[in-house]
Formats: C-alpha cells, sequence, structure tokens
C-alpha cells in the first residue's frame, strides 16, 4: 500500500496576521509559517497505518521557503520519501494547487492520498476533493478513521453532533483527514539533523496549470473590534457579571 | 440574478439548520430560489416553502459522498443555476469541491454572506477567522459554500408546497459504499442542559492542568466542555466537544479558556447568552463573539476566579 501526503504551510494563527498593503493579500513577509494542523494529521495517520499494517509513505510539498525542513521532518517522523514539487508557486488558490499536486502524484502509483481536511487559507474550496477530480479517484472530507484489511479500506466520516457513518473505499482514493488516531507524533531537531545527513529529496518539475476557473480576492480586511467584548482586567468585575447573570 | 440553487442538507431523516440559513440568504438575493433534494424525504419538501421548486434526485436516503455529489451534478447540469450554494459541513465540502472541479465552476468557501446582481461577491472568514476575505466570483455560475450560523435560520423557514420535478439519477462506479450510521456515544454530562460551562481550548497545555478549570466550574455548578483539540488529544470524551462537528451549546454563560475562536468552535457555541473570553492574545477571534474579555493567563485568571467565588 503506498500512501501520498500532500503538505502545506500556512500562517501560524496565534501571531499577527498583517495585510500586505495591496489590500488583497497577507503580508508573508514577517509571517510565522507552520505546517498546516490536518496536514500534519494526514501525516500521522499515514504514518500509524505504515506501522500496523505496513505502507509506503510518501510526503510531497511544492518547493518554498522552510520546504525542506518540513520534509526532512516528515522523514524524520517515520515518512519514507519526500518529494517537492520544483518551479510552482506554493501560495497559489488550491484549484491551482490541487492541478500541480495531481500531476505530481498521478504517476507514482498511490492507493491513498491523504489530505489535511482544510487548511487555513482555503479560500477556493479544500484541496482533496478538488484533486481527486483530476486524479479520477473517488474522494471522502473529514475522515477521523482509516482501517486497512487486505486491500480493503474501511474509514468513518465525521458529521455533527458526535454522529459519525461507515464507509468502504476502493482505492485509489483521496481522503481529508480531520484527526489522526492519536496527537501527531512530534520529531526532536536532533533527528531531523541525522535525517538532513542520511537522506535526500526527490524533485519533480510542476506541469503546466490548466487556467481552472477562478475567482479573484478584491479584499482582504481584519474583522471590525466594534461589536466585540467589553475588556476587562479586574476579576471582581466577571465576577459581578456572574452574580448579575445570576450563576455565582 | 439568475437562479440560486440550495442544496438542501439532513442528517438522520431531518433536515439540518444550514439548510434553512441557506434559505433565507439565497431569498434576500432576488433570483429564483430552488432547492436540491438529494435523497430526502416528501416530508422534508412541506418544509421548503421558501423554495420555488425542489429538484430531487433519488440517491438513496443515506449520504455517501459519490452518489449524492453525481446526483447533484446531474441537478445543475439539467438546470444550469448561477449560484450553488452548499453547506460548509462535512457533506457539503464533499459535494461542493466536486461539483467546482468537475464542472470548472469558480468556487468560495466558508462564506458568512453574500451578494448578487452583476457579479457574485463573497465574504469569508478565513485564517481561523482572523482575516475577512471578500472574493469575485464572476457573472457566471459558480458554487458557494455557507458557514454554518453566519445568519438565523428564521428566514428560510416556511411551510410550504413547492413544485418539486424529479431528476434522474446518474450512474456511478459505487467506488464508496456507505455502510452505517454511528450514533454519539453516549455522554455523562449533558453539555446541552447545562446553565454554565467552563470551556477549555488547546491553551490549557496538558490534561492534567483541566483541574483548574474543574475547580472552576465546581464553584459555579457548571460542566467543563473543550475545543476539538483537547478531545483529539484523548484528554476529554466527545460528548464535552462543543462546535462544528461536537455540540451546539446556549448556556447562560460561557467561560472560554485559552479558545482561540475558531469559525468551527464558534459554530457550537456563539448562541450562549454571555460568553466571557480568557486569552493571551489580545487579537484571538473568540473576543470578536464574546461580550467581555480578559487579555491574561487562563490559570491565574481560573484561579482567582474559583477563589474568589468559593
Ligand atoms: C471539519 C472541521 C470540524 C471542526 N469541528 C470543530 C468543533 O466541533 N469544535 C472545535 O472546537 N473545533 C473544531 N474544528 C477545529 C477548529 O478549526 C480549530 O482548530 C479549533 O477550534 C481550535 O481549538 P482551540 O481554540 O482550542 O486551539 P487554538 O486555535 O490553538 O487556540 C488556543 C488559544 O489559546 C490561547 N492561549 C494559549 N495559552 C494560553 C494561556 N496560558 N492562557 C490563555 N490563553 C492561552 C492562544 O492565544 C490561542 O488563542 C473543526 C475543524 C474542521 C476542519
Amino acid at each position: 500500500m503506498k500512501i501520498v501526503v500532500p503538505l502545506k504551510q500556512v500562517p501560524d494563527l496565534v501571531e499577527d496576521l498583517d495585510i500586505d498593503d495591496n489590500g488583497i493579500s497577507l503580508d508573508y513577509e514577517y509571517l510565522k509559517m507552520k505546517l498546516n494542523e490536518f496536514d500534519d494529521h494526514a501525516l500521522e495517520e499515514a504514518i500509524l497505518l505504515k506501522e500496523s499494517d505496513g505502507a509506503e509513505v510518501v510526503a510531497i510539498a511544492i518547493d518554498g521557503d522552510d520546504v525542506d525542513k518540513m520534509l526532512f521532518t516528515a522523514l524524520a517522523k517515520g515518512a519514507d520519501k519526500a518529494v517537492k514539487i520544483t518551479g510552482a508557486d506554493p501560495y497559489v488558490d488550491n484549484h491551482a494547487l490541487a492541478k500541480v499536486m495531481a500531476d505530481a502524484i498521478s504517476g507514482m502509483g498511490a492507493d491513498l492520498v491523504f489530505t489535511g481536511v482544510q487548511s487555513a487559507g482555503d479560500r477556493d474550496g479544500q484541496l482533496g476533493p478538488i484533486m481527486a477530480v483530476h486524479l479520477g479517484a473517488p474522494s471522502v472530507s473529514v475522515v477521523t478513521s482509516v482501517k486497512v484489511a487486505g486491500g480493503a479500506v474501511t474509514i468513518e466520516k465525521e458529521y455533527s453532533g458526535g454522529m459519525m457513518a461507515e464507509f468502504d473505499v476502493d482505492t485509489p482514493a483521496v481522503l481529508g483527514i480531520q484527526a489522526a488516531r492519536q496527537t501527531p507524533r512530534y520529531a526532536p531537531v536532533s533527528k531531523v539533523r541525522q535525517i538532513q545527513q542520511s537522506a535526500s529529496i526527490d524533485e519533480v518539475a510542476a506541469g503546466a496549470s490548466d487556467g481552472a476557473a477562478s475567482s479573484s480576492i478584491t479584499k482582504m480586511a481584519h474583522p471590525e473590534k466594534g461589536g466585540g467584548a467589553k475588556m476587562s482586567s479586574d476579576i471582581d468585575e466577571i465576577v459581578a457579571i456572574l452574580k448579575e447573570k445570576g450563576v455565582a | 440574478m439568475g437562479d440560486i440553487l440550495v442544496v438542501a442538507e439532513h442528517l438522520n431523516g431531518e433536515l439540518a439548520d444550514i439548510t434553512f440559513e441557506m434559505l433565507g440568504m439565497a431569498k434576500s438575493l432576488g433570483g429564483t430560489v430552488n432547492v436540491a433534494l438529494l435523497g430526502g424525504s416528501d416530508e422534508m419538501v412541506g418544509q421548503l416553502g421558501v423554495a420555488a421548486n425542489v429538484y430531487r434526485v433519488d440517491c438513496g436516503s443515506d449520504y455517501n459522498p459519490e452518489s449524492y455529489s453525481a446526483a447533484l451534478k446531474a441537478v445543475v447540469d439539467a438546470k444550469s443555476p448561477q449560484v450553488i450554494m452548499v453547506g460548509n459541513s462535512s457533506m457539503g465540502m464533499d459535494m461542493a469541491n466536486t461539483l467546482s472541479a468537475q464542472n470548472g465552476l469558480p468556487m468560495a468557501a466558508a462564506c458568512k454572506s453574500i451578494s448578487g446582481g452583476g457579479n457574485t461577491t463573497v465574504e469569508a472568514g478565513l485564517f481561523g477567522g482572523k482575516i475577512n476575505v471578500t472574493s469575485d466570483l464572476g457573472s457566471g455560475a459558480c458554487v458557494v459554500t455557507v458557514a454554518a450560523g453566519s445568519v438565523s435560520a428564521d428566514d428560510g423557514k416556511a411551510d410550504g408546497s413547492p413544485a418539486t420535478e424529479s431528476i434522474d439519477m446518474p450512474a456511478t462506479d459505487g467506488k464508496v459504499r456507505f455502510k452505517k450510521l454511528i450514533m454519539p456515544e453516549s455522554a455523562d454530562v449533558d453539555i446541552t442542559a447545562k446553565d454554565v460551562l467552563v470551556a477549555i481550548g488547546r491553551g490549557i497545555g496538558s490534561k492534567d492542568d483541566i483541574e483548574v478549570a474543574e475547580e472552576l466550574a465546581e464553584v459555579l455548578d457548571a460542566a467543563v466542555a473543550a475545543s476539538r483539540p483537547i478531545i483529539d488529544a484523548g484528554w476529554m470524551p466527545k460528548s464535552r466537544q462543543v462546535g462544528k462537528s461536537g455540540l451546539k451549546v446556549k448556556p447562560k454563560v460561557y467561560i472560554a479558556l485559552g479558545i482561540s475562536g475558531a469559525p468551527e468552535h464558534l459554530e457550537g457555541m456563539k448562541g450562549s447568552s454571555t460568553i466571557i473570553a480568557i486569552n493571551t492574545d489580545k487579537n484571538a477571534p473568540i473576543f470578536d463573539v464574546a461580550h467581555y474579555g480578559m487579555v491574561g493567563d487562563l490559570f491565574d485568571v481560573a484561579e482567582e476566579l474559583t477563589e474568589a467565588l468559593e
């Protein structure tokens, strides 16, 4: 079983996000980037399947700042192979990204492609199901469990209120992973350094983008603070509010 | 303005609120509002009084990403709507993206508002709710997923008997097969029935530290609820999760400790009567929906509050 996991860096949401002077994009210059949280879960689930059932795990990403480090970290965690796609913009929208990824992945013989269910800046939709259309494969989003038995894949998809459904899925398939069975593992820096000495990252050139129908951003803004919270720095004030509401 | 197609969402035999929220939103756009009822029941048609037409496809009563996506494509190909509205939900994510890619339609996700007349423009709260992004989808057909809770469901609720039309279910490859619905595990505490919730997020840092929230909850006769990462980490049972894939709660008082306020969390708690948020990040989106806020360390605040209330 071969599992390919596309990885993407997104802004760390705990930081302040500045908007570029052009008003239609983030100012990436000082932005702290990190691996998309749900991609980390996708990678973890792939590595867990490798450990439990045997699989080859391939991490793939578009080349850009710090991408080598992200891919070496994936190798340190347990991926077998890392591939970087050169000559494409890592910040393109998901319709374009899906095309580039599908081109790179289509010849790999993947049985499963695990994407993060979504990523922080998903303006034009989610990568997984769009890529699946290009790959001619079925897709399921919001997956919280993947079981493989003798080549058959059984998954759980989450709805709301704790309700879920179980499906059997034929391979190759694209699954949007919401959460791995366990918290994604951490790769110590020493191990990443060690891998950097011994392993290498494969490179493939990006295929032509197909000018997929897209929409354009006309404005980016921070939400207005006007309707927001009344701020306090005094515990007694909070106590007073709780008393006023009749709960304390 | 061309026709608007709202994709009705239903789960376990009932129409979901997002269906009515989208209908309300669609109504205000000014075009003819039609509904795609994929699977679903006769009884549901009667609740879709806002729609001029209900297009029905017999794709099975249980949702299946493959067959429901094929059914939606059949409706869109037959009826050529301008704006296709789908819930930004677990099911909607499958269907909307697939349709957009298959039919080459521009798409915008997680929209809070939409306006038509000429080009379709939408606003979405992205990057965990920290940035509002306005997109122009052009004047042709487009796909929009709508964030739950963006508008009230009331405007979209009307009994009636809209005209119905059946559209043939196209053949599919049967690569995805529905097995069963899995119902939620039973809960030790029903967080939807509590007057006060002390909700913790990733800011709590470790399982052991949940104690701090439990102590505060005890003096307030509250239950401890949590954001998704706490549940995913296995620190609390799923029955305590508030949000999109968890429960919707409306307590008298919701105290959010170390929760950033991602749209998926807000979906589950913004109907609370009073929201008090404590966060070290003054720009955390939770402060946009909270009524009262405090910038600070949750451990200090929770301990001081517990002491003051004891
Ligand atoms: C399909 C789907 C469904 C989802 N469903 C849900 C759902 O049902 N419920 C849900 O909650 N999420 C859900 N999510 C996840 C959601 O997108 C967010 O990832 C999640 O809500 C973030 O949780 P958080 O606020 O606890 O963590 P974070 O976003 O990491 O925020 C932690 C916050 O704690 C603050 N903090 C850190 N230390 C301290 C301290 N000492 N004192 C005070 N503050 C501190 C930080 O400033 C930060 O704001 C869903 C996502 C998807 C894709």
